[in-house]
């Protein structure tokens, strides 16, 4: 089970606050579609893939991304107890989804990768490493469930 | 896996501006990596891992160094890290799973100095690019 300092749970906080969870989880589940082409695999329902400006501009991909990142906000809420919070989100994902938990941790690499483009100089070697924890926590809990 | 053209020229491109900056960034990389993947620091009991330390950024040069060399010779990336892949093969022998950390703190790194210029496209192509990196001085493993 992963734990996180006081520090560790602050400095979280403290950028979570800034985030805009809809434009930010639009470019984070983008860039994912992009940079792992074969991650489309998911969504043959989503229309235009074609390109990156196609899905980086996709409406489908940002309002789902929007809801991916909002349900992130749940990790960032219950840092202390990620399997129980994600016990129905892993059921999903394995029964009904059927996604690969690989997937996960790509996602959260590329997640981590969309803070620094919007932090910058803000996103230190420590805040990285409180957020990789953070993004694995969340990768671990929602494969989990899996059988 | 074989690069693009478009790839490359962004490859290319991209390297210019982190060129201007590769000691730094090389430092910051391993920074970043040593810090959110602690288990790496045991390829490095012999050095000092202090933030400011000599010797990471001796370190971090070195490895950014590399980079370039594969950016210049983008077209024979084998040819450029041969004698690197050997290194790694029969010297240093570090496994295949940290060359993805250490490409991941390279684009985060990178991704915070140049966000403007760190479209999805060339996120995708830098990726690919440090994967195809990473097979080459793996190649030899076994």
């Amino acid at each position: 089970m992963v734990h996180f300092t006081a520090e560790e749970k602050s400095t979280i906080l403290s950028l979570w606050g800034k985030v805009n969870v809809e434009e930010a989880g639009g470019e984070a589940l983008g860039r994912l579609l992009v940079v792992y082409p074969w991650t489309q695999r998911f969504f043959d329902s989503f229309g235009n893939l074609s390109s990156a400006s196609a899905i980086m501009g996709n409406p489908k991909v940002k309002a789902h991304g929007k809801k991916v990142l909002t349900s992130f906000g749940e990790a960032v809420k219950n840092m202390d107890n990620l399997k129980p919070a994600f016990a129905k989100l892993s059921e999903l994902h394995c029964d009904k989804l059927h996604v690969d938990p690989e997937n996960f941790k790509l996602l959260g690499n590329v997640m981590v990768i969309i803070l620094a483009t919007h932090f910058g100089k803000e996103f230190t070697p420590d805040v990285q490493a409180a957020w990789q924890k953070l993004v694995s926590g969340v990768a671990t809990a929602l494969a989990h469930k899996y059988h | 896996m074989s690069l693009t053209k478009t790839e490359r020229a962004i490859i290319v491109s991209m390297w210019g501006k982190i060129s201007t900056q590769a000691d730094a960034i090389g430092t910051e990389t391993l920074e970043r990596l040593f810090l959110s993947h602690p288990q790496t620091k045991t390829y490095f009991p012999h050095f000092d891992l202090h933030a400011g330390s000599a010797q990471l950024r001796a370190h971090g040069s070195k490895v950014v160094a590399a980079v370039g060399d594969a950016v210049k010779s983008i077209d024979n990336i084998a040819g450029a890290l041969a004698r690197l892949s050997e290194l790694h093969a029969y010297i240093l022998r570090v496994d295949p799973v940290n060359f993805k950390l250490l490409s991941h703190c390279l684009l985060v790194t990178v991704a915070a100095r140049f966000p403007a210029d760190f479209t999805a496209e060339a996120h995708a192509a830098w990726d690919k690019f440090l994967s195809v990196v990473s097979s080459v001085l793996t190649e030899k493993y076994r």
